[in-house]
């Protein structure tokens, strides 16, 4: 047992070759086990029968939003309403990491706000039958609208994409609008007109650009910043054909005239009007750059406002113009926009206490509760009609943006369902605005990434 | 007899309890990797299905592994030439470079040297980003803007990415090889140099005939420990890089690819194949460094 200096190193050098990270430290949790759902007693005032001793776990991703909402709005109201019952709130910044042992291991809470860079997959959890079918919820009886349902209070946008499998497991709860952000002061100040053709945008860019600052940015470190407006307007193009045929994994939907136009539009923007260094900056730093008066626009989505809500100066006026149309034979009008529910809350099907994870989302689901989080968050929400008296500019050039496009509101699912696809086309949407890639070759490697998924088994397919 | 067997039930004693830790935090999740590898679990569900070689058949058939494999290939190889070179090179400068010891404010160097490596590996990629920007605000680019030339695209040249991953690597872990080597340059006696010195040795023969001999157990294990940190990467590639192991997958490695099937596809089973992988790759690094490295060992 002579354990000598170097065998000592050398065996610590062995302990951490076997140290390298490997997925799947954590359990896989063995067949039964976990929670036992506790109910209550269903009675008008608790038609989805929460169980009033039972605290109702909930989890917040700290994003954008912050979690002050779910602490001074909706556990308030759920509170005041059951006497005796408490909710708990928890916080996280990563949702995936941290709840999905508790998945695995049968213990999850009563709500989810799933949302963030690291959100679980509804896909798979919806797949493998981890998420509560949330129809109960919406024939329930609306929680301060007397007469009407949860559900007929709902943009009809909160079902569809809340969807997985035929069954609605998510309540996609803020409704976020893309389009171009500018300040609506410096825009008054120069007497600069907001575009409304592509040709309109461009000379917008050169104007700018003569006056000594740059014209357009994005977040180059997470390009799919950029992919948003150029998708947007390859789709108002050639109509929502372009979009099902992309969702769908169509055979050539990535070759579609339209698409390869919108990238041609956007290269051009990209090798003249880019502002210097857009290729390695992230979200946070465009929008700053942008607070700072460095660069006159940005694509975004409408939780821009609330993100920057540090940094934005006195009377920057945030305002938002939808994409511009491209051709005068836009099969869309130019007032149309890309506009999805974000933010997905959900009740996990081993909830402990599942009727106070679904009487939780009802009160979410309420006018007083969506206006409130409205308010604080300068967001819109699912809930029609729910939108606070006094407006930010931002949320009320959002509002006005949304109202303007009423039925020309889509969105993708893609993204969503095709993580794989998605990353492909964020890449080469970087290649391409660096000019590094030429419209052409970007369909062509974004379509053999999609004709790659399509092929493959493991994938899980969706049709819309 | 009785004494060697009391000496070795005390050792046991103490090394149980970290034995034991060790064995369910750390080996029984590399057992569990090899059984999720034959599986197709998403992440969540509670049960998991058989799916054979599968995973390893759709792994060896994408273009994405194999990239990835060559970026930590390239890694591999520089990274522990680089580190280590330059590192024996700073240790015996800080050691033996100077007439009597190490030159000239080597306590300064010594410090100077080591402190990335108290930094978070999070930290040095965030402080990266500023330094390798590629406008007026980035520490090399901003002067060379200034001077009116192009900025330098160290994160969005797809040509250029991994080498500014390697730099950064090896700025972060240079300090570590250096101290290593320092206290090991310490333990070999100066008489020896003495009396290689009077036998008219100059300063480069001495290193090679001297040092470098006396330090091979060293220089093999840092070799394997630089392997390991080469392999790994993924704290410097997920952050410093941009669309996180691009421009265009020019960044990606294992370990993020790893992370992203499990963690962003839900493809656990997946992952956990690559993880596989991973292990074995590593293992039979492991295997050649010691291999190709063994020579007679000097006892002093």
């Amino acid at each position: 047992m002579n354990l000598d200096r170097r065998t000592f190193i050398r065996g610590s050098a062995l302990a951490g070759l076997l140290a390298v990270p490997v997925v799947g430290g954590c359990a896989t949790g063995g067949g039964g086990g976990g929670n036992t759902a506790v109910t209550g007693k269903v009675t008008p005032d608790n038609p989805l029968g929460m169980a009033v001793d039972t605290p109702v776990k909930v989890y917040i991703f700290d994003g954008g939003y912050g979690s002050e909402y779910a602490r001074s709005v909706h556990k308030p109201m759920l509170e005041g309403k059951h006497k005796g019952a408490k909710v708990d709130i928890q916080v996280t910044k990563e949702i995936n990491k941290v709840l999905q042992p508790q998945f695995a291991g049968g213990t999850p809470p009563d709500v989810v706000d799933n949302d963030g860079d690291n959100k679980m997959d509804e896909g798979s959890l919806s797949g493998d039958g981890q998420l509560t079918d949330l129809t109960r919820l919406l024939d329930a009886p609306a929680w301060d609208v007397p007469g009407k349902k949860v559900g007929d209070l709902l943009d009809p946008s909160a079902k569809e994409f809340g969807t997985y499998n035929g069954k609605l497991v998510e309540v996609l709860y803020t409704l976020n609008s893309y389009g171009i952000w500018y300040s609506q002061k410096l825009f008054r100040e120069r007497g600069w007109q907001v575009p409304k053709t592509w040709d309109e945008f461009v000379k917008l860019c050169q104007t700018i650009k003569g006056s000594g600052m740059a014209a357009y940015t994005y977040a180059g470190k997470y390009p799919q910043y950029q992919m948003e407006p150029m998708l947007t307007m390859a789709i108002k193009t050639g109509g929502l054909e372009v979009m099902k045929n992309i969702d769908n994994l169509e055979d050539g939907a990535w070759k579609a005239e339209p698409i390869k136009q919108a990238a041609a539009a956007w290269q051009e923007i990209g090798a003249k009007y880019l502002m210097e260094g857009t290729a390695g900056i992230s979200h946070t730093e465009s929008q700053t750059k942008q607070n700072n008066g460095q660069v006159a626009m940005l694509p975004c989505g409408s939780w821009i406002e609330n993100e920057q809500k540090k940094s934005i100066p006195p009377g920057f006026d945030y305002g938002v113009l939808p994409v511009p149309s491209l051709t005068g034979s836009d099969k869309l009008p130019q007032t149309a926009i890309h506009s999805i529910p974000i933010g997905g809350f959900l009740v996990p099907a081993k909830a402990k206490n599942p009727g106070g994870g679904l009487e939780y989302l009802r009160a979410m689901l309420s006018k007083e509760g969506a206006t409130r989080y409205s308010a604080m968050t300068a967001s819109m929400t699912v809930v029609k009609d729910a939108i606070p008296e006094k407006q930010s500019p931002g949320l009320a050039s959002t509002v006005q943006m949304h109202t303007a496009a009423g039925e020309n509101a889509f969105s993708w699912r893609f993204e969503y369902w095709y993580k794989q696809l998605f990353d492909a086309v964020k890449s080469a949407t970087n290649e391409l605005m660096a000019g590094r890639m030429t419209p052409d070759a970007f369909c062509d490697q974004v379509q053999q990434k999609a004709d790659q998924l399509k092929k493959d088994p493991s994938v899980k397919k969706y049709h819309r | 007899m009785l004494a060697t067997r009391r000496k070795f039930l005390f050792i046991v004693g103490f090394l149980a309890l970290p034995a034991l830790i060790y064995v369910v935090y750390v080996i029984s999740p590399y057992v569990q990797a090899f059984q999720i590898a034959f599986t197709d679990w998403h992440g969540a569900s509670q049960t998991q299905n058989f799916v054979g070689f599968a995973n390893f058949e759709a792994l060896f058939a994408d273009s994405t592994f194999w990239h990835a494999i060559g970026h930590n290939a390239i890694l591999l190889v520089l990274g522990p030439l680089i580190v280590l070179g330059l590192g024996m090179f700073f240790a015996f400068l800080l050691t033996s470079g100077g007439r009597k010891g190490g030159v000239g404010g080597s306590k300064v160097y010594r410090v100077i040297i080591f402190l990335p490596q108290v930094l978070s590996l999070v930290i040095v990629a965030v402080l990266f980003q500023s330094v390798l920007k590629t406008d007026t605000g980035g520490m090399i680019n901003g002067p060379l803007i200034g001077l009116g030339a192009q900025p330098i695209g160290f994160l969005t040249s797809p040509d250029l990415a991994l080498w500014s991953v390697l730099g950064v690597l090896v700025w972060q872990q240079v300090g570590f090889y250096v101290v290593l080597f320092s206290a090991a340059m310490g333990n070999v006696p100066l008489e020896i140099y003495e009396s290689a010195r009077l036998d008219g040795a100059n300063r480069i023969q001495m290193f090679f005939r001297i040092t470098l001999p006396l330090l091979w157990d060293t220089v093999q294990t840092a070799w394997v420990y630089m392997g390991i940190a080469a392999f790994d990467v993924f704290a410097i590639v997920w952050v410093l890089t941009v669309d996180q192991g691009g421009p265009d997958g020019s960044t990606q490695v294992l370990s993020t690819e790893i992370y992203r099937n499990a963690f962003v596809y839900s493809k656990f089973g997946y992952a956990s194949a690559m993880g596989v992988v991973l292990f074995f790759v590593i293992l039979i690094f492991a295997g050649v460094v010691f291999g190709l490295t063994r020579r007679e060992r000097v006892e002093l």
